[in-house]
């Protein structure tokens, strides 16, 4: 049985839509039309790229949140209890909630936004499920361009959600302002998330489903670790004051209780980096570290396109084949030409 | 070859069978394989009528009398339901099965905007206690015994059915009602829950309580494995997360100082009756032994008649086929011969046409002539337990006992049922199954006829059927009642009565006494859920897949 | 830039009743069909549908309905997209579906209805053929 049919589909726009995908419309905030823009940025279309350049300077206004742990924590629940606070405080609220695609097929169930079908009918709130389509750390580039079309629709907070911290260039500290890491009570599987490396990347750290036994302890442990964390720290931010010290909040996010410390922790984390300027600097990192990764992926695009094409390559190949060259000569060789033009 | 797995060779003979439950089965069976499972007459089979009941539950079983059939009544307004009750008591009919359509059973009023469309569909539509007068008004409610297939609000229809029959002037010491009330159930297949696990554990352990000491003839809960199994559970499955389920209500009830001698004998459970023949036989005869075992030495349980498992073993909606569907005669008549064989007490069929619909007369008609055939014109009731000391049929019944007890401990490495479904465990296990035997059914790994064996062509596969037609005239009249209710019902009673069950909810006492007093100020069904809701929040429903 | 589709497609519970375990394994056959599938959950309202369909941009949405009520509620969703410009969207419904609705759902803007007991083959292959274009 072949379900995959290999054919080439057909544009996901009709004819009608093509028309409101226009900065004017985005910039608006019409649901449709950005909706239809992430979409064509998730497929890599030209046109998407087009829009992004025109979109990129309105970008820069939104407070981007990141909540990341491993699966079953609870981050889908407690992003939902937190966009009800937001919009308590009439903040206009987007979520990006990246899922893990299937190694197998590439297919996903995207199953975050059954958490936060509530807020579906809200005018002023965006849910948008995404696949990692293979991407290690969870976040793909489509997951970045994604929210600065949601920050120049204009809402006021962006929350990432994302399993485990990552290590591509897109990776959730890069991505977002604040990052919240969400464990849960028993040392067993919340700690061991919290062990692996993404303890220094936390501003909030959460113990969700505080409904649970030994959540006493788990918050012990986590501020036990934070201590040890800033006191091995020197660098220049600790010294001068402005770093912010990491806070420990128990949540229980089914039931809400606690979700409003964590917003209102987030919205200080905010405040904190303004008052230090810390908020610029820190935009300004993620700006270049945005630009190395679309450098990064354009070169190699663009370059590896004009060597193929190139009669030398062709020759090259030929080369190989005949066992006048190794491989590995050969890419150096080609590289290295590549270089000196 | 139905739902086992069958490995052939290349001539075609049968070289292995593997049940659902995941037993194999040997080409013949003899003295030695009874030997090798530890049969001893006494313990594992005994007399008929005796412990651990694997024979059946009475001495002379169907001799001395047939097994009783049910049907589900109850369709739109609570004016026609009260007809259909009436003409089937005419008919004989000495116990009401009966239906609630979505919006009740959801806890909505039927001018709730969810409530759209669905008024009176698939069931009777209950807002007030005037709608259950109405249902049931002339009926003889001291003799008459009520099926309320409900689940999450079934605290609400309990009190419901209490006050009507005050109102008709009986005593709730007379009347006896048997609410569905199986949440956990709800929770892994048929997905009409509404509070969080605990919530709804807790209202089931209310009611039962309750019962226990103010509705001495009612018995306050179903456990439905049959629900689980037509999600994807094995029949092994079935009665494992049966079991566990009431372990955890038993559990709650007992928290309160209660003791299961007190109330076990009230539970009564729901089986399906689909799937291979021998599995199914086997399937009920551990059950009942099991359950005896489990009451007595784990419950203290002495009375003879509470180890009873007492139940309604039928339906087999999920075998049924959409092609061909009068093959469905047959095959229901199939599920029904193995019920028989294996001595269900009281049984039911799903009409050929469910796979479509509500059933329509005609079709309900020919379901109670299959099991009539079956009790008086084929030998049903000529003896118990007729296939006693069968090599296969112990051997096999033994080993069901084993997978039962297996996925028992599987529950119980997650702190029981309660806390299984609060992660997923189970919804997931059941959902890959479900999606396993699809895929075979629809590979052909697993034979169907009519559906991927002997099938016809085209056309004349998709045969039409007579469907129930829906009247749009119900929700009107619903909602035209309920308008005038709140208009002529005094709004201070409702709102005390309200308000007491709102504290009753948020603390620890009994909600069913505030409940009744709710159903007597004529407080609607959605208010009352509506004060749940409020107070327990809704189910957050855990990942599927 | 070179581009990469994939099906998305929003498997929604539209009404009260929820009997999922058809949904619930559709989904899991549309991914192993390597489509992306936004599962709504139970108990949805039409609006509900609508304001997803949107945000998520798929490309279908497939109702599972199992009440009997899929003639009205198809009918007010398909009149629901089109007033919020979604009538690029295909709709698609299974579940409990007499045959003889079949024609009257497709006059209406059902692209395809899948009946139960339908094997995924053909749900697949379906919604492959709405997306290239082919009926
Ligand atoms: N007991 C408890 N369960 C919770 C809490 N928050 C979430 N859950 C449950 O944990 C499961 C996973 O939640 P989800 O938000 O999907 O986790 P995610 O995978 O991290 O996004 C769901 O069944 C939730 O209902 C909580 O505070 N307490
Ligand atoms: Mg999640």
């Amino acid at each position: 049985m072949n379900w995959h049919m290999k054919k080439k589909r057909k544009s996901v726009l009709n004819p009608n839509i093509e028309n409101i995908l226009s900065v004017k419309e985005i910039l608006s905030g019409n649901k449709l039309a950005g909706a239809r823009v992430i979409r064509l940025i998730e497929e890599n279309d030209p046109q998407a790229f087009e829009l992004l350049k025109q979109l990129y300077p309105y970008s820069g206004k939104a407070f981007i949140i990141g909540i990341t742990g491993s699966p079953g924590v609870g981050k889908s629940t407690l992003i939902n209890s937190m966009i009800q606070e937001f919009r308590k405080l009439d903040k206009k609220t987007a979520v990006v909630a990246v899922d893990p695609s299937s190694p197998v097929s590439g297919g996903a169930i995207l199953g975050d936004r059954i958490r936060m079908q509530k807020h579906a009918t809200d005018e002023n709130v965006f849910i948008r499920s995404m696949a990692s389509r293979g991407e290690k750390g969870g976040l793909s580039r489509a997951a970045k361009d994604a929210v600065i079309v949601l920050d120049t629709m204009g809402y006021e907070i962006i929350i990432i959600e994302t399993v485990g911290a990552g290590q591509g260039e897109f990776e959730i500290a890069n991505l977002a302002h604040s990052i919240g890491i969400v464990t849960i009570p028993g040392a067993g599987d919340g700690m061991q998330a919290v062990k692996a490396g993404i303890l220094e990347k936390g501003d909030i750290f959460i113990v969700n489903k505080s409904d649970k036994p030994d959540v006493d302890q788990t918050l012990h442990q986590l501020n036990m670790m934070l201590e040890m964390r800033n006191s091995s720290r020197t660098d220049f931010q600790t010294t001068t004051g402005t770093d912010w010290t990491p806070k420990v909040l128990k949540t229980s996010a089914q039931n809400g209780n606690g979700v409003k410390e964590v917003v209102d922790t987030f919205l200080s984390h905010f405040d904190f980096m303004e008052k230090n300027n810390t908020f610029d600097t820190k935009k300004d990192e993620m700006e270049i570290l945005y630009f190395n990764a679309l450098l990064k992926d354009l070169a190699l695009e663009k370059l590896l396109k004009y060597i193929k094409t190139s009669d030398r390559y062709v020759e090259t190949i030929k080369e190989i084949q005949s066992c006048k060259i190794d491989p590995l000569s050969a890419a150096e060789l080609l590289t290295d030409k590549l270089i000196e033009r | 070859m139905g739902v086992a797995k069958y490995i052939k060779d290349e001539k075609g003979a049968i070289q292995e069978v593997t049940y659902q439950s995941g037993i194999k089965v040997k080409s013949s069976y003899g003295p030695e394989d009874l030997e090798k499972a530890g049969f001893e007459y006494d313990k594992d089979l005994g007399q008929p009528g005796e412990y651990p009941f694997t024979r059946s539950l009475h001495p002379l079983s169907y001799r001395s009398r047939a097994w009783t059939t049910r049907q589900y009544t109850g369709f739109g307004t609570p004016a026609e339901t009260n007809e259909r009750f009436k003409l089937m008591i005419k008919n004989g009919q000495n116990g009401l099965n009966v239906a609630f359509d979505l919006p009740t059973q959801m806890g909505y009023d039927s001018d709730h905007p969810l409530a759209q469309g669905e008024v009176g569909r698939v069931g009777m539509a209950i807002d007030s206690l005037k709608d259950f007068e109405t249902a049931f008004a002339g009926i003889p409610l001291d003799k008459i015994g009520s099926g309320l297939t409900i689940n999450a609000v079934a605290t609400i229809m309990m009190a419901m059915y209490q006050a009507t029959a005050e109102k008709f002037g009986y005593s709730k010491n007379q009347i006896s009602t048997t609410p569905q009330n199986d949440i956990l159930k709800e929770m892994i297949g048929r997905g009409a829950w509404i509070f969080p696990v605990e919530h709804g554990v807790r209202l089931v352990g209310d009611s039962i309580e309750y019962a226990v000491k103010e509705l001495p003839r009612s018995n306050p809960v179903s456990l439905c494995g049959y629900h689980i199994r037509e999600s994807g559970a094995t029949p092994a499955q079935e009665i494992a997360y049966a079991f566990s389920i009431a372990k955890d209500y038993i559990a709650n009830v007992t928290q309160r100082g209660i003791k299961p001698e007190d109330f076990v004998g009230r539970f009564s459970f729901n089986f399906n009756v689909y799937g291979n023949l021998w599995e199914q036989i086997a399937k009920f005869r551990a059950a009942r032994k099991l359950w005896a075992i489990m009451l007595k030495e784990e419950y203290g349980v002495t009375d003879k008649k509470k180890l009873f498992l007492r139940g309604l073993f039928g339906g087999g909606g999920s075998g049924l086929t959409k092609e061909q569907p009068e093959n469905n005669i047959m095959r229901s008549a199939y599920y029904a011969l193995g019920a028989a064989l294996s001595g269900a007490q009281t049984t039911a069929l799903c009409s050929f046409d469910e796979a479509y619909t509500i059933p329509t007369p005609r079709s309900a008609l020919l379901s109670l002539r299959t099991l009539e055939m079956l009790m008086d014109e084929v030998g049903l009731r000529d003896t118990v337990d007729p296939l006693a000391g069968s090599y296969f049929i112990e051997t096999l019944t033994l080993e069901m006992e084993e997978k039962i007890l297996e996925e028992m401990k599987d529950v119980e490495k997650w702190g029981g049922m309660t806390k299984a479904i609060s992660s997923g465990f189970i919804q997931r296990k059941i959902s890959a199954q479900a999606y396993k035997y699809e895929k075979g059914l629809q590979s052909g790994e697993y034979k169907k006829v009519g559906l991927n064996q002997s099938t016809e062509d085209g056309e004349a596969e998709k045969t039409d059927v007579e469907l129930h037609e829906y009247n749009e005239e119900w929700a009107e009249k619903s909602k035209a009642n309920l308008k005038e209710l709140k208009r002529t019902r005094n709004d201070q009673e409702v709102s005390q009565s309200l308000a007491a069950l709102e504290k009753a909810a948020r603390g620890s006492d009994n909600v069913m006494p505030h409940l009744v007093k709710c159903c007597h100020a004529y407080a609607t069904v959605g208010e009352m859920a509506g004060v749940f809701r409020e107070v327990f929040g809704e189910w957050n429903e855990p990942d599927f897949y | 830039m070179k581009t990469t589709k994939k099906i998305r497609v929003l498997i929604a519970k539209p009404g009260l009743d929820g009997h999922d375990k058809g949904a619930k394994i559709v989904c899991l056959a549309l991914r192993d069909a390597g489509m992306e599938v936004i599962y709504s959950g139970l108990h949805q309202t039409l609006d509900q549908i609508i304001q997803t369909a949107t945000e998520e941009a798929v490309d279908v949405i497939g109702l599972s309905i199992m009440s009997g009520a899929h003639l009205p509620i198809c009918e007010k969703l398909l009149a629901m997209m089109k007033e919020k410009g979604l009538d690029d969207i295909h709709l698609t419904v299974g579940g409990v579906i007499p045959y003889q609705d079949i024609p009257q759902l497709k006059e209406m803007g059902v692209a395809q209805v899948f009946p139960g007991g339908v094997s995924f083959e053909h749900i697949v292959t379906g919604i492959n053929a709405l997306e290239t274009g082919e009926k």
